[in-house]
């Protein structure tokens, strides 16, 4: 029974170990190594064939000039910042966007659902890439869009959306639209119907109940959705760099553009472990808000 | 780009249905040959050819310096060739197993012989000069007929630029092309090293930047060709494609190629064999094949760039080997500069003040 009991644990340490630990201390040990004009592009500072004394001479070698630099250069905060408000931007829309769907989906007629959820899900079927290729085809000058508004007589001149931020949000809120309406979802279905009935019978009107109750109900669905957003737009370059213009400042081309450009794995590397340490806060915030859901649930 | 990922969709079906066969993996630069060579060597060897593509130098450097691409031919330019040699990352070529060596052209192989003493890691498979393409009637609509469309002042001087910006302007990604071009503006040496130098660079940028709608390096093609966008800074041949997809739309866009007067850049862009190569076989065949003057003419007819192959010049199309666009006069080619790999160090000051042009910060 004991022994049942600690495989069970060990399979999802063993995950965590396999796929998030061992790399992430491979990324932290580049991130601590010099650039070299080698394959690969870095000094070896950790030489794990020397054994012990291997060890020591890295100790007495460690320093943290990769992350020394990025304090040295505004260029990575300003990304970090930008970063920061293009994804709490791009949240809040896909928030604003997602619960409506949600809360329709889990008000329409059960027959109807199944399909609703397969055309929520039906996207996916086509590749990430192509489907923002085809904003480009939507979003561009003598796009699709403007084709249609200027015919329409809305506009007089075209709209330039492409290579801006706002391609950039239209292009995450598409993207993680299914994201945010999954998870609401999944709680306003299991919202219990008697007690909006309550709520009514009580004297509340159907739009207070809907504030006082519905809402309130939603929250761990609305919280999940967003962190599942949130994440990663944060992080996001395919989105950026085919939407988005020159202007457009997020980490995640800073980092191509260390790791590419500059050829510096080191520094790429410092800017990937920040990162990760950023996120890392809304992803512990996550994991306490779920467990103790489940620990009400109980 | 389109065509690339078509390319890309082509190759992965082709690998998942033949593995049996002995293949050769070649990754090459987007829209950059022509597919029925791709098949043609296919039935000629009986190999199975694995064709990748992509486009910007940086992207395959990381490549080759991670190691373990994959690939048995890739195609750097000059100056990346240059540093990737210097990392070990090429094998040398076998000259026995490429018996049309001699067809390659000593005009080129003298001046690519700056990157590759001796042309011992690669042969030349096209080359070309880094200039502006117009869309010449919305450029002469906008900034009149005596519009500079043959001179840096249209993208680089602030006044022009101005008012291009509603039209559209792209600018190359390639900090490489894009500073030495802006230090040829202002009557520096293009290939200057000198940190003091490149900042100047920075000064004939910043009050351009906010004109300039994209930097990318392939997207311009289409851009241009479907009047998206009414100027590029880019690569000749592909501008020079973007002016034939346009014709052949008949959409009433007419793009013209001008390699700046002021001096332009000149670039070769090599076919090397990476030193952990799983096919140098193949890889010597595919090169000896390419290397053949009617299979280098094909490639030349289909994408505008002129090659490396005396042999070849028999078998191009007027419209090749007739426009100096493609293969310049004595005097344009006197006005052309080549440009040298930067130091480690250099390299980061030049990407963070590309950094900075491109986003302001």
């Amino acid at each position: 029974m004991n022994f049942r009991r600690a495989f069970l644990i060990l399979v999802p340490y063993m995950w965590l170990l396999a796929l998030f630990l061992v790399p992430f201390l491979i990324v932290f040990k580049i991130s601590l190594s010099d650039v070299e004009l080698s394959i690969p592009p870095y000094t070896p500072t950790l030489d794990f064939s020397a054994g012990w004394a291997g060890f020591k001479d890295f100790l007495s070698q460690l320093d943290f000039e990769n992350y020394v630099w990025l304090t040295q250069d505004d260029l990575y905060w300003k990304a970090y910042l930008s970063s920061l408000q293009i994804a709490v931007i791009s949240t809040i829309l896909t928030l604003l966007v997602g619960f409506p769907i949600a809360y329709g989906m889990a008000n329409a007629p059960d027959e109807w659902r199944p399909t609703l959820m397969m055309l929520v899900i039906l996207p996916f079927w086509t590749s990430f890439l192509i489907r923002v290729y085809a904003w480009m085809g939507i979003l561009s000058n003598e796009g699709f869009l403007n084709q249609v508004l200027l015919w329409m007589g809305v506009i007089s001149e075209p709209l330039t959306i492409l290579n801006t931020n706002s391609a950039v949000y239209i292009g995450i809120v598409y993207t993680y639209l299914p994201f945010m309406i999954l998870p609401i979802y999944a709680t306003l279905e299991k919202l219990d119907g008697s007690l909006l009935e309550a709520a009514e019978d009580l004297g509340c009107t159907r739009s207070g109940a809907f504030w006082l109750v519905t809402l309130p109900l939603s929250r761990p669905g609305v919280i999940a959705g967003c962190f599942l957003v949130f994440i990663p737009a944060l992080g996001e370059f395919v989105i950026p760099s085919l939407l988005g213009g020159s202007g457009t400042l997020m980490i995640g081309k800073v980092l191509w553009e260390e790791f590419f450009s500059n050829r510096d794995w080191p520094v790429a590397s410092a800017v990937a472990v920040v990162l990760l340490a950023i996120l890392i806060v809304p992803i512990i915030l996550f994991q306490r808000q779920q467990q103790r859901q489940q620990e009400a649930d109980r | 780009m389109t065509k690339g990922i078509a390319t890309l969709l082509l190759t992965v079906s082709m690998g998942a249905t033949a593995a049996v066969a002995e293949e050769v993996r070649v990754y090459n630069w987007s829209d950059y040959i022509d597919e029925d060579l791709l098949t043609k060597f296919e039935e000629e060897t009986g190999l199975d050819l694995v064709y990748d593509v992509f486009d910007s130098n940086e992207v395959l450097e990381t490549k080759m310096l991670a190691g373990g691409s994959g690939y048995d031919v890739v195609v750097p330019s000059g100056t990346f060739l240059q540093r990737q040699i210097a990392a070990g990352a090429f094998q040398k070529l076998d000259k026995s197993k490429l018996p049309n060596w001699d067809n390659l052209w000593d005009v080129i192989s003298e001046r690519t012989a700056q990157y590759d003493p001796g042309n011992e890691y690669a042969i030349t498979y096209m080359w070309g000069t880094t200039g502006i393409g117009a869309n010449v009637n919305k450029v002469k609509e906008i900034l009149g007929e005596d519009a500079p469309i043959d001179s840096l002042d249209l993208v680089l001087d602030p006044a022009n630029m101005e008012k291009l910006a509603e039209c559209g302007v792209h600018f190359l990604d390639a900090p490489a092309e894009m500073i030495p071009m802006a230090l040829k503006y202002i009557g520096e040496d293009p290939d200057s090293h000198d940190p003091d130098v490149i900042a100047k660079a920075e000064e004939v940028f910043m009050p351009i930047r906010p004109y300039i709608q994209k930097f990318h390096s392939s997207e311009y093609i289409n851009a241009l060709a479907n009047g998206d966008i009414c100027v590029a800074v880019g690569w000749s041949g592909d501008i020079l494609q973007a002016r034939d997809r346009a014709a052949e739309a008949d959409n009433g866009v007419e793009i013209a190629y001008h390699a700046a007067k002021e001096g332009a850049q000149m670039w070769f862009d090599m076919m090397a064999i990476p030193a952990d190569a799983p096919n140098p076989d193949g890889a010597h065949t595919f090169l000896n094949f390419i290397l053949d003057a009617e299979n280098m003419a094909a490639a030349s007819n289909y994408v505008y760039y002129a090659n490396g192959n005396k042999a070849s010049q028999e078998y191009l199309v007027e419209d090749v080997i007739g426009d100096p666009a493609i293969y310049p006069d004595e005097e344009t080619l006197n006005n052309l500069f080549t440009t040298t790999p930067y130091p480690a160090k250099v390299q980061r000051v030049v990407t963070r003040l590309w950094t900075k042009i491109k986003s302001g910060t």
